[in-house]
């Protein structure tokens, strides 16, 4: 780079030679520098507060440093001050896309540390709210995808969907999103026949919205020619730089822990996982359509065969009971003080428990002491992980595909920064 | 912009004031800070449903340059509260801000180390709106009291030469 | 998987080498900082173990008077679905521990995050700064005497 001296000595030249009409003056080519390009955190693209410093020649990239923390809230050590109960709303605003995922995996986690299991409707239930989750998040990838490479119309077609998917939360849970609705051992309340009968007719009207989508863009030759080879990454590379989720589904490597390691009733339901090759941007933006297909099958199948029951287990020193019998039986009255004053009171020792988010493997590390509060909770977030793969895949790409590719890796930021 | 100021003093200003105030607050701009959750809630505001350009904001204005309302939606750390500033900074006059949802309004559920206990501790705030996040339909109803605003010619960050309640031929501030 | 994985383990690094517990089925063995890296090259490249996802790498805050820092790493074989846990613990004067980026290339982050919220250092890491505080900010976090609401004026704030 040039310094402070050489560019005061450079226009001195230049002054000179005009004042002495010499025309054969030769200048630095000024392609000779790289361009470091700081693709600020305020930035329409971005998908929220990333910060990414690239250094260009010319218009191809040459290197990348991704920088975060612009959303840093400092979860872990409020963790470490709230109780159990207390943080269930806070995981809403981790992966702030798929609020209901989140829940699902933090109580899987702390259930899993008291050794006690939600009955199983509630189990059935959870698949449900977790699969729904996904389609909704999946769609607000087609939606930004297709915005950043310039279709608008389908982002506002997925907005219409997910506008249909808030609506079933809200009567389900209460919220729109940030819903907080998993309970430690079951749920906050059961689901309805008419929660039931809206998810059954959004199901039934999905598939065909999805097509209508699709057939937009995916033949469209301006959106292949922007996602089609751009920001490959390798299979090995994907593992060992910890990729998971659709990202790695997209390199050929078939792991899902829905059916690697199965938690809540995903053995007994029948679906497939995506895998595609390539490793590119197509090959992302195909497993997440297809997975959200298969999510629509699996909640099919979950609507037809969920078992009627409680949707609490009974285990009184740790499950909340029903506020009901709280006001009328003396026991319940006892245990809901307890259990809110001084904390669940797990056993010492640590636990980790993870589901497949939508990003991602979520995964939950509680060690505890003891007492109400956890001494130490980890997030393994995925899209903390997954944006270390940023670089690679961006590295020899044009700075336009920058912003396709970070489109394609989906990042949450508030999970990223926790 | 200081459309009052050229015009020079005139009995006609008052009329004149209301006029363009009427055409600023049907037309306001905003600029998304989209920092988190309430930016989703925002994203909705402006989608199909919820639809803001049928109250004048036709477009998300991503540059600071071009807009005139900065909705600030999500948790602002300290790392980012330097670069919110920056951006408010750019913004020509008469502008306003709204500070959407819990966190920015006081910190929210994060009394933390690291985010900033409500935004106007560094920025002036026009409207306060509640909620965590606030239904898209309660942000229309904050564009709403903040066009009452914009309609009275009030603003609370822009130097008040550029508005109708200070004489024209007042001297600037220094600091402009 | 258990038993295969312990008995590789006692071939190699001797008998009760490590300190083994078990929770939950869940498997954790305690490391010496020392042997950490040849431990994690062990687990990834052995052909019957392939240990090749490293899913989670960060720190944990004792607050004993001694090995009070701990930093601990969640790996995961893909192929035989097999969770293991591995602990390391630190003094609290001297918070060093050699770099697994070498092994993974996953780490480089989760390390550069746990030195950001704890101050431990690894030695060998190529690009050691903070993740998520600014690059100025003295003080670590997630250290258990750092109070929630922070240090007041630790970070300047624009003016109005």
């Amino acid at each position: 780079m040039a310094t402070r001296t050489d560019e005061t000595a450079r226009k001195s030249k230049i002054l000179q030679a005009l004042e002495d009409q010499n025309t054969s003056l030769t200048f630095d080519d000024p392609l000779a520098n790289d361009l470091i390009l700081n693709m600020g955190p305020q930035h329409p693209a971005t998908h929220g507060v990333l910060r990414l410093l690239i250094r260009l020649d010319g218009e191809t990239v040459i290197g990348c440093v991704p920088e975060i923390g612009y959303l840093h809230r400092g979860y872990e050590k409020l963790a470490e001050n709230c109780s159990y109960h207390e943080f269930i709303p806070h995981t809403d605003r981790l992966d702030y896309i798929s609020p209901l995922s989140n829940n699902t995996a933090y109580v899987l986690a702390v259930e899993k540390l008291l050794g006690i299991e939600a009955p199983e409707r509630a189990q059935y239930i959870r698949v449900l709210i977790s699969e729904l989750a996904r389609i909704s998040s999946h769609l607000m990838f087609l939606g930004s995808l297709a915005m950043d490479v310039g279709a608008l119309t389908v982002w506002m077609y997925a907005f219409r969907e997910r506008e249909k998917l808030y609506d079933v939360f809200e009567l389900l849970a209460g919220a729109r999103f940030t819903t907080s609705y998993t309970r430690i051992g079951g749920l906050a309340q059961d689901m309805t026949p008419e929660v039931a009968a809206m998810v059954r007719a959004f199901v039934n009207q999905f598939p065909e919205k999805l097509r209508e989508c699709e057939k937009l863009i995916q033949t469209n030759r301006i959106f292949l020619g922007r996602t089609d080879g751009v920001g490959p990454i390798s299979k090995e590379k994907a593992i060992d730089l910890g990729l998971t989720g659709p990202g790695l589904r997209a390199c050929n490597v078939n792991f899902d822990l829905r059916k690697a390691v199965p938690y809540l009733v995903y053995d007994r339901l029948d679906f497939d996982v995506p895998v595609f090759e390539g490793g590119d941007s197509l090959a992302r933006y195909y497993v997440r359509m297809e997975e959200m297909r298969q999510s629509a099958r699996i909640v099919t199948q979950v609507l037809d065969t969920m078992p009627v029951g409680d949707i609490h287990a009974f285990k009184p020193k740790r499950v909340l009971p029903r506020k009901e019998k709280v006001y009328t039986k003396m026991e319940e009255l006892i245990h809901d003080f307890m259990l809110i004053n001084s904390g669940i009171n797990p056993p010492v020792g640590e636990v980790y428990c993870s589901v497949e988010a939508p990003k991602g493997e979520l995964g939950f590390y509680f060690y505890s002491d003891g007492s109400g509060q956890p001494w130490r909770m980890k997030i393994r977030s995925p899209s903390f992980v997954n944006l270390q793969s940023l670089t690679p895949m961006v590295v020899g790409s044009m700075v336009s595909d920058v912003v396709a590719i970070i489109g394609s890796l989906d990042p949450v930021m508030g999970e990223a920064d926790k | 912009m200081g459309l009052e100021k050229a015009l020079g003093d005139s009995f006609l200003l008052t009329k004149l004031e209301d006029a363009i105030n009427w055409c600023r607050k049907n037309s306001l701009w905003p600029m998304p800070m989209g920092i988190s959750c309430c930016a989703i809630e925002m994203m909705a505001f402006a989608g199909p449903r919820f639809d803001s350009s049928r109250f004048g904001s036709e477009v998300f204005r991503f540059s600071p340059r071009q807009a005139d309302v900065m909705i600030v939606a999500g948790t602002t750390t300290y790392k980012m509260a330097k670069v919110v500033r920056k951006i408010y900074d750019q913004m020509p006059e008469p502008k306003w801000v709204i500070a959407m949802g819990a966190c920015t309004s006081s910190g929210g559920i994060y009394r933390t180390y690291s985010v900033v206990q409500g935004i106007d501790q560094f920025l002036p705030v026009d409207v306060y709106v509640a909620g965590c996040p606030p239904r898209p339909d309660n942000l229309l109803k904050a564009l709403m009291v903040l066009q009452e605003k914009v309609q009275r010619g009030e603003s609370k960050g822009t130097e008040p030469g550029y508005l109708s309640d200070v004489p024209l031929n007042a001297k600037q501030p220094a600091n402009i | 998987m258990k038993e295969k994985l312990l008995e590789k383990l006692a071939l190699k690094f001797g008998e009760s080498a490590f300190e083994t517990s078990e929770f939950r089925n869940e498997l954790t063995f305690v490391v010496p900082a020392n042997r950490i890296v040849e431990l994690c090259r062990f687990l990834k490249e052995d052909p019957d173990l392939e240990f090749d996802l490293l899913a989670d790498l960060f720190g944990i805050d004792m607050y004993t008077p001694h090995r009070r820092f701990g930093v601990i790493y969640n790996v995961f074989s893909m192929r035989n679905k097999f969770r293991v846990r591995l602990k390391v613990f630190v003094e609290e004067e001297n918070p060093v521990v050699p770099t697994v980026t070498s092994v993974w290339g996953t780490a480089n982050w989760h390390e550069r995050e746990t030195h950001d919220m704890f101050g431990i250092v690894f030695e060998g890491h190529p690009d050691l700064r903070r993740v998520y505080m600014p690059d100025s900010y003295e003080h670590y976090p997630l250290r258990k005497d750092f109070p929630l609401m922070g240090i007041p004026g630790s970070i300047p704030l624009p003016k109005k």
